[in-house]
């Protein structure tokens, strides 16, 4: 039993965030309406959080060390919050990160935006946070009870964050979409996790994968047949995080009417946290191999439908808004490959895992940066419609390049960190036997190219609008512009170190059996 | 110093890109950047003489671990077949941006930024000897292509270019999924396989060897064939290609036509022919039908088309068909009379044969690189800055009288496209079907009906050309309208005689690439074991016979 300094420590991003929330809200009571620090605050809690976590991986002198080397970084500290309710482990820190960076990028990029369209200024920097927050939360939950907690406390910010233009009634609609569907599916998510206690007996998922792993003999005799059922329940919960087909539908509405840093935020935060509890809960069920066997059929079958709907209803938009929660729905079908590709993996699941976990770490800056370019379209225009880019390449050639570029890290063009990232979650699928699930993911890669170029037709193939001039965006959005930028090439040509990262990650969270050393 | 080479040719345009964005004024970029082709130009020529052609093999090879923990390398090296292609590269694009500079008025510094571009991504193919590092390159040249049709191109540019994008795209990553494959057979993405041998690395097991034709096996190779059968392009996966050349810039298809399309075949002699000797071989006489196909249907269609650059368009379709038949021909299995095995010296005339597929092929793909870049530089260099008319029926006749200099280097790449012998086509032309005749005389009838009606083909451009380019362009009655067109500049011409002298140099005297080539060529066929693994199976069951016989 740690004690509580200990606690402390290990929770210590979580204070920080919490703390920062607060600091906000107090600060914009005081200060109500008369600058704008709000915005600065919350970037310097999010950088005291990722710094906190960066210590928790090692000493910060040893920082790489730690989390370049799997054999270090493989030995979790479990810390007992409330007897196993949250993990602070490597797997944690590394969503930690993951929330860390998107925050303060989303943050950065929206500055202006919200500036401009809003009277409350600390309340957005402080949902942000929250966000943040929950997401942590969701990395680290360890029970069924703290999974739901925090995917709720989740859903709850985001909903607000949607719907924060309240005199805009596409934000309002949206919100209103995203919370209708959203209580639909935590209440099947509860129901199904009502169930796993029942087979289980527990509800921490050590214990639960401890339960399964057992010979199914030794089940209780008829329970056993619940868990697949059960299982499906909680994915409808946690799929409507992931805005996985055929649980999507609130997204287009939600990303369109939301405000647009809030939709880059909901493309890239929730989406992440989504995936980190659903690693935890499969590695957790991994250990049976009726179970897997049967989430292998579903999971396939589910990314196979979400590449395709995803990108051929992509197709069809002309909302640059709409067209990127559609591909962000495609996108995370290929993630979910590597997922599926997991429950299929013959030598150890490292790969298939440390595969998605690469994924987000591209897709995380090459998403927002693509947004951060359209807010900068929008912030000019007023608009997110295709006809918004019109020559834009020459209004603002830096801009157009930028979002050219982004777009095709998405599609993963070599040498962006989006073609590794595809490249490793194939290379998952195609190892644990499931090639035909690749060969739908690199074809509807196809599709992708066809809406991305729309955008990228418009900027490059069309004369701009009478009297549209030069677009000069805010320091702040050329910073994350430029950040993204990098890192699309940072991570895609640099792999080694990024994959290592996600690797390490990876391997934490399996169970001790399947964790074997890397293939390789 | 020597192993740095081929790093700095490749990436020596990315440096001038960066160079030509720095810059602000039009003339300026035009003048940096054409004399910044001019270094990868002189390194490639350094290359040329400095590779050495006794020794053969892989040369000025480099190694670097990129990403260690999947198995792969940064691994740059050349051997007999990628040294001609680089120079083929640097000499067009110098050409091409040489012309461009008379031609391109509007964006100037983008459209520049991306054609150093491209010959990054056209470089680095040919330098690749690692797959993942191959795929890369292979991509990288999409993006900027698609931009200079798109933007620079023709009435129809925005539907030419994407069409062109997805096309490749499509074929590129059903690439990717069977290089997973290789590499998770193998372990390795090198490009060095079998008895091949390098001196930076251990060659890595051939793919597939315990069952080249299974089910997984013949799904890499289909992945791998028909990604470079779209880049050729063969029929059935052409109808990309006329769009694109139609609406191209000048520069652009010259590039398209030159460059782009080998990366095709050259993926074919550099990864699907070592990777996949077994599989191919099986599939030798369908593969070959498609050449056949693209041979005959092609210079049927190029015979119908009154647009001179559509014209020229099929005709590449044409002319890359009969480097697919040299390949097949390299490969097609051969068998021997009833009850008979293929004496010593059958096999020796056969690998030569083979060999001679080979050679002809990979000088096609220089000689049409040429000869087809020559080809559209003149159809550009009447058109866009002179009549801005491509229609046969109108341009034409007796434009040698209006503008004889043009007419004369007209002719000679007419004629050199044609394959009239003394010009370079002729050469690469006779060895293919001179090949293929002896290979598939030697025992596949198969092969035998598909090469004979092939030489139909030549027949046919023969025929296209002397109607269409010769008669109705250059002769014939004299038409009023173009009497005042001014006949070629001294610069128009000193892009033209470069490539109208290698047409003439190795039309009469092959001998200096050859030497490149067949080394190479003997090298591929050794790696591939296709007789040697054939008269095994021979002598196995004849042995046999002989035990269960007493």
């Amino acid at each position: 039993m740690p004690n509580l300094g200990q606690i402390f420590v290990h929770f210590s991003p979580e204070l920080i965030l919490l703390i920062g929330a607060l600091v906000i809200l107090a600060y914009d009571l005081v200060v109500r309406g008369r600058d704008a620090l709000q915005p600065w605050i919350a970037l310097i809690t999010l950088a005291a959080a990722a710094a906190a976590t960066i210590g928790l991986y090692g000493d910060a002198a040893t920082i790489f060390e730690a989390t370049f080397n799997l054999g270090s970084a493989a030995q979790p500290e479990i810390v007992t919050v409330r007897e196993g309710v949250f993990i602070s482990d490597g797997f944690t820190h590394f969503f930690r990160l993951i929330s860390a960076v998107s925050a303060a990028l989303v943050i950065l990029s929206g500055m202006t935006y919200m500036r401009e369209r809003t009277p409350f200024k600390g309340e957005f920097y402080m949902f942000v946070i929250l966000s943040a927050l929950a997401m942590n939360l969701m990395a680290g939950a360890n029970d069924l009870i703290m999974i739901a907690l925090s995917i709720e406390f989740l859903s709850i910010t985001s909903y607000i964050l949607t719907a924060f233009l309240k005199d805009d009634d596409k934000s309002i609609e949206g919100g209103l979409k995203y919370f209708l569907y959203g209580s639909i599916t935590s209440a099947a998510m509860l129901f199904g996790l009502t169930y796993l206690y029942g087979v289980a007996g527990t509800t921490s998922l050590p214990d639960l994968a401890a339960v399964i792993a057992r010979p199914e003999s030794e089940l209780v005799s008829g329970l056993d047949i619940l868990v697949l059922p059960a299982l499906m329940f909680v994915l409808a919960g946690v799929g409507f995080k992931l805005a996985i087909v055929p649980f999507h539908q609130w997204s287009p509405e939600a990303y369109e009417g939301a405000p647009t840093p809030v939709t880059s935020f909901l493309s890239v935060g929730p989406k992440a946290a989504g995936f980190a509890v659903l690693i935890r809960l499969f590695a957790a069920v991994h250990g049976s191999e009726s179970i897997s066997t049967a989430w292998l059929g579903i999971l396939a079958a589910l990314a196979g439908v979400t590449m395709v709907v995803g990108n051929l209803a992509a197709l069809r938009q002309s909302n640059v808004k709409r067209l990127m929660a559609y591909s962000s729905i495609a996108q995370a079908g290929y993630m979910l490959v590597g997922i599926a590709a997991f429950f299929g993996a013959s030598l150890s699941g490292i790969d298939a895992l440390g595969s998605v976990l690469y994924y987000i770490l591209a897709y995380v800056f090459t998403n927002i940066g693509a947004f951060a370019v359209i807010i900068a379209v929008e912030n000019a225009s007023g608009s997110s419609e295709i006809s918004a880019f019109d020559g834009l390449a020459q209004r603002s050639p830096m801009l157009a390049v930028s979002l050219v570029i982004l777009f095709l890290g998405l599609l993963g063009i070599p040498p962006l960190a989006g073609f590794f990232a595809k490249f490793a979650v194939f290379s998952a699928a195609v190892t644990s036997g499931m090639t035909g699930l690749a060969i739908v993911g690199v074809l509807t890669g196809v599709i992708a190219a066809a809406y991305y170029f729309a955008v990228v037709k418009a900027m490059f193939m069309h004369q701009p609008a009478e009297g549209a001039g030069p677009i000069r965006p805010a320091p702040t959005l050329t910073f994350v512009i430029v950040l993204s930028l990098v890192m699309t090439f940072v991570i895609g040509i640099g792999v080694q170190p990024f994959l290592d990262l996600a690797n390490a990650a990876a391997a934490v969270v399996l169970p001790a059996a399947s964790a074997v050393v890397n293939g390789h | 110093m020597e192993g740095y080479l081929l790093t700095l040719i490749t990436f020596l345009p990315l440096i001038g890109m960066v160079i030509v964005m720095s810059l602000r004024d039009d003339k300026a970029i035009k003048t940096w950047a054409l004399i910044w082709s001019l270094i990868p130009l002189a390194l490639s020529i350094l290359l040329w003489f400095a590779y050495d052609t006794a020794a053969g093999g892989l040369q000025f090879e480099y190694l670097a671990h990129w990403i260690p923990s999947v198995g792969i390398n940064y691994h740059v090296g050349v051997d007999g077949f990628s040294v001609p292609l680089i120079f083929l590269t640097c000499l067009l694009t110098t050409i091409s941006l040489w012309y461009s500079n008379d031609v391109i008025h509007d964006r100037v510094k983008e459209y520049y930024a991306l054609f150093l571009l491209l010959q990054v991504g056209m470089l680095g193919v040919f330098v690749s000897l690692d797959l993942f590092m191959f795929y890369v390159f292979f991509e990288i040249g999409l993006v900027p292509m698609y931009f200079l049709i798109g933007i620079w191109g023709g009435p129809r540019r925005e539907y030419a270019a994407i069409k062109f994008f997805l096309y490749t795209l499509a074929g590129s990553v059903l690439m990717l999924l069977a290089l997973i494959a290789v590499a998770f057979n193998t372990g390795s993405f090198s490009l060095v396989r079998g008895s091949m041998t390098s001196a930076v690395i251990d060659a890595a097991a051939i793919p597939f060897a315990a069952n080249p034709t299974g089910t997984a096996a013949i799904m890499a190779f289909l992945g791998f064939l028909i990604a470079m059968l779209i880049k050729v392009p063969s029929f059935p996966f052409h109808t990309w290609l006329p769009d694109a050349h139609t609406e191209a810039p000048t520069a652009g298809s010259i590039i398209l036509a030159g460059v782009l399309l080998k990366l095709g075949t050259y993926g074919l002699v550099r990864v699907v022919m070592p990777l996949f000797p077994g599989a191919f071989s099986a599939l030798a006489v369908p593969i070959g039908f498609l050449a056949f196909t693209s041979i005959v249907y092609g210079a049927l269609v190029a015979m119908a088309q009154w647009d001179f650059k559509k014209l020229i368009a099929y005709s590449s379709v044409n002319h890359m068909g009969y480097i697919t038949l040299g390949l097949v021909a390299a490969v097609a299995a051969v068998h021997a009379a009833e009850g008979e095995a293929l004496s010593p010296e059958a096999l020796v005339a056969l690998s030569e044969a083979r060999q001679a597929a080979i050679d002809g092929a990979v000088l096609q793909m220089f000689t049409h690189g040429i000869i087809t870049g020559a080809l559209f530089l003149l159809v550009g260099l009447i058109y866009d800055n002179r009549t801005h008319e491509r229609d046969f029926r109108k341009l034409g006749g007796g434009l040698w009288r209006t503008v004889p200099r043009y007419g004369t280097f007209l002719i000679v790449a007419a004629f050199a496209s044609l394959g009239l012998p003394g010009l370079a086509g002729f050469v690469s032309e006779f060895l293919v079907f001179n090949g293929a005749f002896r290979v598939s005389i030697a025992g596949n009838p198969e092969l035998l009906i598909l090469t004979a009606l092939s030489v139909l083909g030549i027949l046919f451009t023969a025929a296209f050309i002397l109607w269409k380019i010769i008669q109705l362009l250059l002769l014939g009655p004299q038409n009023e309208a173009w009497l005042d067109t001014p006949d070629l500049k001294r610069h128009e011409m000193g892009m033209l005689i470069p490539l109208v002298a290698f047409m003439l140099l190795f039309g009469l005297y092959p001998r200096p690439i050859l030497e490149f080539i067949h080394p190479a060529s003997a090298s591929l066929l050794e790696t591939m074991e296709i007789d040697s693994a054939h008269s095994a199976d021979e002598l196995s069951s004849d042995s046999d016979t002989t035990e269960t016989q007493p």
